[in-house]
């Protein structure tokens, strides 16, 4: 058993007849994970890489026992798809749809919170439990079993690191990238309860970016609750303020938000930041 | 995108927020027809703030007095913008000064609501010094925001009378144009005790929405139709957009290509380690084709003054072949240096070395040699 997501777990992708969905669902079949019902409103009744597609996420849960939920739907339809997935209880629900309306973002999170279901993204890579499921959209070959948790906001970022533990001969328990908007499910708080509390994790490798605070208050999480190892980097020490860097969320406002904040207080909290995204792995194989 | 003032209060007064009737000009010669009641005050038109400290906002008692300040306004930079805009309004008779706004609050993951009896200046500066002045709160964006917490909120200001019942009005109304317009910010500040114009002067102390200022979401302007386009992008710009790339200009001299958000201010980061200087950051996102990658590298290294490439992908969805071919096709007019690894790897970099260029694994080798390209070009 593992946190979040286990081989047990049973997805369900919305948007499974799409570009994306399509292409994903044939990678996470390769990876092992098992992808059981797919939903396209009115092609109900089709298959894809011979999964199943309904047309509602209820059809989907009852026909063919999904218990999570992965959406590649356009942005414009992602609210209405998760709010569809939390109402029907599938947990984790992760969605890996860029350019949501925040409004929309405000609305799939309250509703989460309500139905008390786990809500990964949106604008996220998802998650993965390397030899046993994954969900979402990181590259298959990079990962292997192992003790180091990995928390992100960003996606290329953790497979860089990722890629660069497994070389290390470091395995991971769990990559998990939390999306790159401002409003999003889980928090580095969030996961790092999780690491804390999951046996068969060790030490915790957290990836941040500026904008927002989310950092700060994993700092004082970690103060105060965890008792792991953590190692730490903060992408956009050069960012300039203002601008937003690629991701929604990562933008300097007013003297909120910068990486030299995030940096000092995750430090002060004892966690080892890194200068330099390639120290990550040397750093993580001195903890575990 | 953010609103104008002026864009902000026409968006105000359709919700009924009062606002003073200005009239918006590009031209001194326009104050000459102005029929408004003297004295007048002018604003700049900008996107940046701090307009007040840099001079952009003047009072004029008489016609030559407003011509000569608009003269002044009109054509100054603030901040690195070009005004080209002003408004002239009649100046209101300005009492107490109160701050209302609603802004993501995203430790919470909810719209939050600031108020404080402390409005005109600063909120940073009054969170920081008199953060008791400050009466913050969270919505529900399934229950909404109703008139007894918009109450509740004003009684914390110590506001009573009709002034609590303006308030009322106001905060009400304003919560109604952030989820009615997808807003990320709407926010009065000051929004201030008037008596007298624009309102009658017999109907006692109003509250009126002195400035505004609304930041509207990106990612939901598809549901709405008639919006400005307020931002001026430079041409580099306008063709990363064009091309669906993420694009953001910097100072240095040195072109910096990624593959997702957090990977390219990483490079940027590798990039002012070893001592050189970004000239911009270009993310040609998750699955980018060979296209994308030829237009990437013809975009960035068009900005004047850039005098060496860095390319650092990690071929996730991205293929390493398609990449390759991306940057054998654009022929790199400065010194290139490319990071490549991940899927497709191998064909990647074959076809990089059939055209002479070596391809790095280790992003911090390519960082320090790009670093040292360029300085030996120096």
């Amino acid at each position: 058993m593992s946190i979040l997501i286990s081989k047990d777990t049973r997805v369900l992708v919305q948007g499974i007849t799409g570009y994306q969905g399509e292409f994903h669902t044939a990678r996470m079949l390769e990876f092992g994970t098992r992808v059981v019902a797919g939903v396209t409103p009115g092609k109900g009744g089709t298959q894809v890489h011979g999964v199943p597609v309904f047309d509602t996420a209820a059809e989907a849960v009852q026909a063919a026992g999904a218990t999570a939920a992965c959406i590649f739907v356009p942005a414009r339809f992602a609210k209405d798809a998760a709010l569809e997935a939390i109402e029907a209880r599938l947990d984790p629900v992760v969605v890996i749809t860029e350019g949501v309306p925040v409004h929309d973002a405000l609305q799939i999170v309250e509703f989460a919170r309500r139905q008390q279901v786990h809500l990964v993204g949106p604008n996220c890579p998802g998650l993965t439990v390397p030899g046993q499921c994954k969900i979402g959209i990181m590259p298959n070959h990079l990962f292997a079993p192992g003790p180091v948790g990995v928390v992100s906001r960003s996606g290329t970022l953790t497979y860089e690191i990722v890629a660069a533990l497994t070389r290390e001969g470091i395995g991971q328990s769990m990559a998990l990238g939390l999306g790159g908007d401002p409003v999003v499910g889980l928090s580095f708080t969030d996961a790092l309860r999780m690491f804390q509390d999951d046996p068969h994790t060790a030490a915790v490798i957290l990836i941040g970016e500026i904008g927002g605070s989310a950092e700060e208050e994993a700092a004082r999480f970690i103060s105060a609750h965890v008792r792991k190892p953590v190692v730490g980097y903060i992408a956009g020490r050069t960012a300039p303020p203002g601008k937003r860097m690629g991701h929604a969320g990562a933008v300097i406002s007013g003297t909120e938000g910068t990486a030299g904040s995030k940096i000092e207080a995750l430090q002060a909290a004892g966690v080892t930041v890194a200068t330099l995204p390639g120290e990550v792995a040397a750093l993580a194989r001195a903890v575990v | 995108m953010k609103l104008h003032e002026y864009q902000a209060k026409e968006l105000f007064a359709r919700y009924a927020i009062p606002v003073q009737n200005g009239v918006v000009i590009e031209r001194p010669q326009q104050v000459e027809g102005i029929a408004l009641t003297y004295p007048l005050v002018l604003k700049a038109q900008v996107l940046v703030g701090g307009r007040g400290k840099a001079g952009g906002i003047k009072l004029a008692s008489t016609p030559d007095e407003a011509k000569r300040h608009a003269a002044a306004i009109l054509g100054m930079q603030i901040k690195g913008e070009k005004v080209r805009r002003l408004v002239v309004a009649e100046a209101a008779e300005i009492g107490a000064e109160y701050y209302l706004a609603f802004t993501i609050d995203r430790p919470a993951r909810r719209m939050g609501v600031i108020a404080s009896a402390a409005g005109g200046i600063d909120i940073e500066e009054v969170a920081r010094s008199t953060p008791d002045k400050i009466a913050r709160g969270t919505v529900d964006p399934f229950f909404g925001f109703h008139p007894y917490q918009a109450r509740q909120l004003g009684r914390r200001l110590g506001l009573g009378g009709s002034l609590l019942s303006d308030f009322v009005a106001v905060a009400t109304a304003l919560y109604r144009v952030c989820v009615s317009e997808d807003a990320e910010l709407v926010e009065v500040n000051p929004l201030a005790v008037v008596t007298g114009r624009p309102f009658d002067a017999a109907g006692g102390p109003r509250l009126l929405a002195v400035d505004a200022k609304v930041i509207l979401d990106d990612n939901a302007v598809y549901r709405h139709s008639g919006l400005p386009k307020n931002e001026e992008l430079t041409e580099l710009e306008a063709a990363a957009r064009a091309e669906g790339l993420s694009y953001v200009e910097l100072d240095g001299d040195l072109a910096i290509i990624g593959n997702g958000a957090g990977l390219v201010m990483a490079t940027l980061d590798m990039v002012a380690h070893f001592g050189g200087r970004p000239a911009n950051f270009l993310d040609v996102g998750g699955g980018a084709t060979t296209e994308n990658m030829k237009q990437a590298i013809e975009i960035v290294v068009r900005k004047p003054g850039v005098r060496g490439l860095l390319i650092n992908i990690f071929g996730g969805i991205t293929r390493c072949d398609d990449i390759a071919r991306g940057i054998v096709d654009a022929r790199s007019p400065v010194d290139m240096v490319v990071r490549l690894t991940g899927t497709n790897e191998d064909e990647g970099r074959r076809i990089l070395e059939s055209a002479g260029i070596h391809a790095y694994v280790d992003p911090q080798e390519a960082a320090r040699r790009v670093v040292a390209l360029v300085a030996h070009g120096a």
